[in-house]
């Protein structure tokens, strides 16, 4: 089974890469874009049988800096 | 005085802050990540700079679960002296012993150069010899050194006296300019800046000189 991983900086923690894409995007012509924000995904390979309760204790620990990233789990 | 400083897969300010903790009179073992003790008898531990682990996943977040640091976590439970510098400074995070977040620099640039810090908090053994408000100079060298605390935990930290040093021009997008914080008990002390690089007259600068004079001064009437 798989499982994806996606962590987010929290709303409200500026992200400053999100914010190079918006402007770039502005560059490009794409005057509709009002707002991006950056993350990224992981995707894990596990056993069988594996709880999303463990996935979830994955991301408390190591995935994610609970302090200014939020995350979601979908197992698969 | 006994000094440990790790090593990290990627460290690369270890030795730089081995020296400086030695020019101060203190005695420094190196200490490798997977080790699962501390040296007994420790004063202080040093966690360097650098890029542990190549700063994948987030920078820190792989070191702060490396063998060692659990040990480094119960040092500092049980009152015991460190400082975290640049890379150092974002495993303390990382690992919960100070609070806060580093996130990507605001200008997304890396930057490397000596910037202006001023002193907020004197009363404390890494920055006793400076005085409150006092400018110095202090090489900084990073791409993730914006630091993150919530509104409400900003306020806890200034009503505490826990910024230990501001920059004077924020080159990073710092909240409340913060480059150096320290936890409650006043024993742990993490920064972006580099004290270990501005502690040589071959530097450029001493003016980190005085903090780890400071730290040796302190312990010995500790």
């Amino acid at each position: 089974m798989k499982a994806r991983v996606y962590v987010m900086l929290k709303n409200g923690v500026l992200d400053p890469q999100g914010e190079a894409v918006r402007h770039a995007l502005g560059s490009l012509g794409f005057d509709s874009v009002e707002g991006v924000r950056q993350g990224k995904v992981i995707e894990l390979d596990l056993a069988e049988g594996t709880t999303e309760d463990t996935v979830t204790d994955m991301c408390e620990k190591l995935l994610a800096n609970t302090v200014i990233e939020s995350y979601r789990v979908e197992l698969m | 005085m006994k000094v440990a400083v790790i090593v990290f897969p990627g460290s690369n300010c270890d030795r730089d802050l081995a020296v400086a903790f030695e020019q101060a009179g203190m005695d420094v073992t190196m200490v490798w990540h997977k080790d699962t003790e501390l040296p007994q008898g420790l004063d202080i531990v040093g966690v360097p700079g650098g890029f542990s682990f190549g700063d994948y996943l987030r920078c820190g977040a792989i070191a702060a679960n490396s063998p060692i640091c659990k040990s480094l976590i119960a040092h500092t439970e049980r009152g015991g002296f460190a400082l975290g510098v640049c890379n150092g400074f974002q495993i303390l995070t990382e690992t919960g012993i100070l609070p806060g977040a580093l996130r990507r620099n605001a200008g997304l640039k890396y930057i490397c150069r000596t910037v202006g810090l001023r002193v907020e908090n004197a009363e404390t053994a890494f920055t006793s010899q400076y005085e409150v408000g006092q400018v110095i100079d202090v090489p900084i060298a990073h791409h993730d050194g914006n630091y993150f605390v919530t509104d409400e935990k900003l306020a806890q930290l200034q009503g505490e006296g826990r910024i230990a040093f501001t920059y004077d021009d924020n080159p990073n997008g710092s909240v409340a300019d913060i480059a150096g914080v320290i936890s409650k008990n006043r024993r742990v002390l993490g920064m972006m800046p580099h004290p270990e690089r501005a502690a040589d007259e071959g530097h450029g600068g001493t003016d980190g000189v005085a903090m780890f004079r400071s730290l040796v001064d302190q312990l010995a009437s500790a």
